[in-house]
């Protein structure tokens, strides 16, 4: 006799938790040959909410963290990823991904998470700067993140273009809310099961599942997310969302270049805010005093 | 609205039990109501009406309560036509400074915890004499604790006559009593409890001190909202009840709205009769406000005052 199979239910990633949607709705996204993927949960504006909320809350915990056991959790989501190799190279394939493709895209979303690993202790020092000044002070810039970011992920790199959207927010020290791809959504959800084993403080990042278009109005206007950052928008979405984020001034950054091979430290930069500290010395060198 | 004190001793024996699997099932039904649009912007103005804004720490500062009375009548300028605070509640020792901050004619109330608060151990002289003082240095309202000690060691007769003393010793002002729930471990207490404070003259029944951890609940509020609605069947005299600690967000507020509209009926619905005790309720109340006035956005606690 032929077994029933069983369509797995993909929940959200809120807060550390595994929550269906707030809204009972969920989509059958349809993979390689018309084959349905999965149950995947159809955010609704409470989730983001939620979200939100969580990531505002994670946020006094992982900002002030050391860079240095940033960059140790980041590099043990590249642990992670690596032991779940095959189940991802596997939903890539039922996604549409070919066996080399799949193959490929998990190992540079690995080499992603090493690489963002290894700058979360190193930005700091390569981009700030110790200014010169006339008057007797020590004058530097340093970088802070933004706070709570909002992600949307790229649209067909489902799991390398998930990561390079995501690790340069989190390496920075910000919290973040994703929103993965509609059509591909499997590789984000195991990717949340990954994050949850692998010493990643609860809320830090999201990821919920779900319509862009109907979210993409809740992301702009959210007053309590810090900046926007998004892949594969077209020209009207964008002017849209920078013009409904203008409330409370959210930074919105298009990413034009390919995320999925986004290994680059200036993208750390993007969802980070100068800070600029003059602190007074007794007299400057410049002076010819001497300390 | 003055209250004829009530002539006879009250019988402790007389006080119902709880059934306490059905006030569980019952407040959980009041937090399924829906509430939407115009009845919630209704709602979340009248709980911003019944808010006691409160600041007990350690650490309160004359300037700390200045700009506390400050906030109760300008809770968010930017939103014109909201309501003020019911009262502000204090220390004793700041009921001075708020009086001087609010002016004589304020509609917004001063209310002072007394009497030992929020242990309760104090010697009755000593209780009556910081609600005496209280009172003279201009508070409209005493929030005062019961001895929980003596409560639960039976002494019943103890608790009512000091809580008559200091509704002596309140004068005109309104007397709020404090049973700290939290401390009376079962529901059964908790009515018996309300029903000496009201035998004994509370113009109020009050949860908690919001010193300890378990606070206002809907199952202890609606006991002790069936509480006030028996002395009413039976006297005729209307009581406020005040939930007070852990009441922070507005939905949370809405339910208890619901609670006392369903238990005791309209009447109520007004500040003279329910008060929600909070420090951070109204900023969560300000923050939906100001999502509906703005046609839907979610707000960030950043763009409101903190204190």
């Amino acid at each position: 006799m032929d077994r029933l199979e069983i369509l797995k239910t993909y929940k959200l990633y809120i807060n550390g938790k595994f929550p269906r949607s707030e809204s009972g709705r969920y989509y059958t996204p349809e993979g390689r040959g018309g084959k349905a993927l999965g149950n995947i949960c159809q955010s609704s504006r409470k989730d983001l909410r939620e979200s939100v909320l969580a990531a505002r809350g994670a946020l006094g915990n992982w900002a002030p963290r050391a860079a240095f056991n940033r960059s140790q959790i980041l590099y043990r989501m590249g642990e992670m990823l690596e032991g779940r190799r095959a189940q991802f190279e596997d939903e890539l394939k039922q996604q549409g991904s070919t066996a080399a493709a799949a193959r490929k895209e998990v190992e540079t979303a690995i080499d992603l998470a090493v690489y963002y690993a290894g700058w979360c202790d190193k930005y700091q020092q390569v981009f700030s700067a110790v200014n010169p000044v006339s008057t007797a002070h020590f004058n530097f810039s340093v970088y802070e993140p933004v706070g709570v970011v909002a992600a949307i992920a790229p649209e067909n790199s489902a799991l390398a273009g998930l990561l390079g959207t995501l690790l340069p927010i989190i390496a920075g020290g910000n919290t973040c809310i994703v929103l993965a791809s509609t059509g591909k959504p499997l590789s984000a959800i195991t990717l949340a099961e990954v994050l949850a084993t692998s010493d990643l403080p609860g809320g830090v990042v999201n990821i919920l599942t779900g319509d862009r278009k109907e979210l993409l109005p809740i992301f702009a206007t959210h007053m309590d997310i810090n900046s926007l950052v998004a892949s594969d928008l077209t020209k009207t979405q964008i002017a849209d969302i920078k013009q409904a984020s203008v409330n409370n001034l959210k930074r919105i950054v298009i990413h034009k270049e390919d995320v999925s091979k986004l290994e680059d430290p200036y993208a750390i930069l993007k969802t980070q805010e100068i800070k600029t500290t003059w602190h007074p010395i007794e007299t400057s060198i410049a002076g010819g005093g001497k300390y | 609205m003055a209250k004829s004190p009530t002539s006879f001793r009250y019988d402790y024996a007389q006080s119902p039990p709880v059934d306490q699997v059905g006030i569980a099932e019952r407040a959980a039904r009041f937090t399924t109501r829906s509430i939407k649009t115009s009845t919630k912007r209704e709602g979340l103005d009248m709980v911003l009406n019944m808010i006691d804004l409160t600041t007990l720490e350690g650490a309160d500062t004359p300037r700390k309560v200045q700009q506390l009375c400050y906030k109760a009548g300008h809770l968010h300028d930017s939103i014109p036509g909201l309501p003020t605070t019911a009262a502000v509640c204090v220390y004793p020792p700041f009921v001075k400074v708020a009086r001087k901050a609010l002016g004589s004619n304020s509609p917004i109330k001063i209310a002072s915890v007394a009497t030992g608060f929020p242990s309760g151990h104090l010697t009755l002289e000593g209780k009556l004499e910081e609600t005496q003082r209280a009172v003279a240095d201009g508070a409209d309202e005493v929030d005062m604790v019961i001895s929980r000690g003596r409560f639960l060691s039976g002494d019943y007769e103890y608790v009512f006559d000091e809580i008559a003393a200091v509704k002596e010793a309140c004068g005109k002002a309104r007397l709020k009593v404090i049973l700290e729930t939290g401390e009376l471990a079962t529901l059964d207490n908790v009515r018996r409890a309300s029903d000496i404070a009201m035998h004994a003259g509370a113009d109020f029944i009050k949860t908690s001190t919001g010193k300890i951890s378990s606070a206002a609940t809907i199952p202890v509020t609606l006991v002790m909202l069936l509480a006030i609605r028996d002395y009413h069947f039976k006297s005729g005299n209307m009581v406020g009840m005040k939930p007070a600690g852990g009441i922070s967000k507005s939905k949370l507020a809405l339910h208890y709205l619901v609670m006392v509209k369903e238990t005791l009926g309209s009447e109520w619905l007004s500040n003279e009769w329910f008060r929600f005790g909070a420090s951070s309720l109204a900023n969560d109340v300000l923050m939906q406000i100001a999502k509906i006035e703005s046609g839907g956005d979610y707000q960030s606690p950043c763009y409101f005052s903190q204190d």
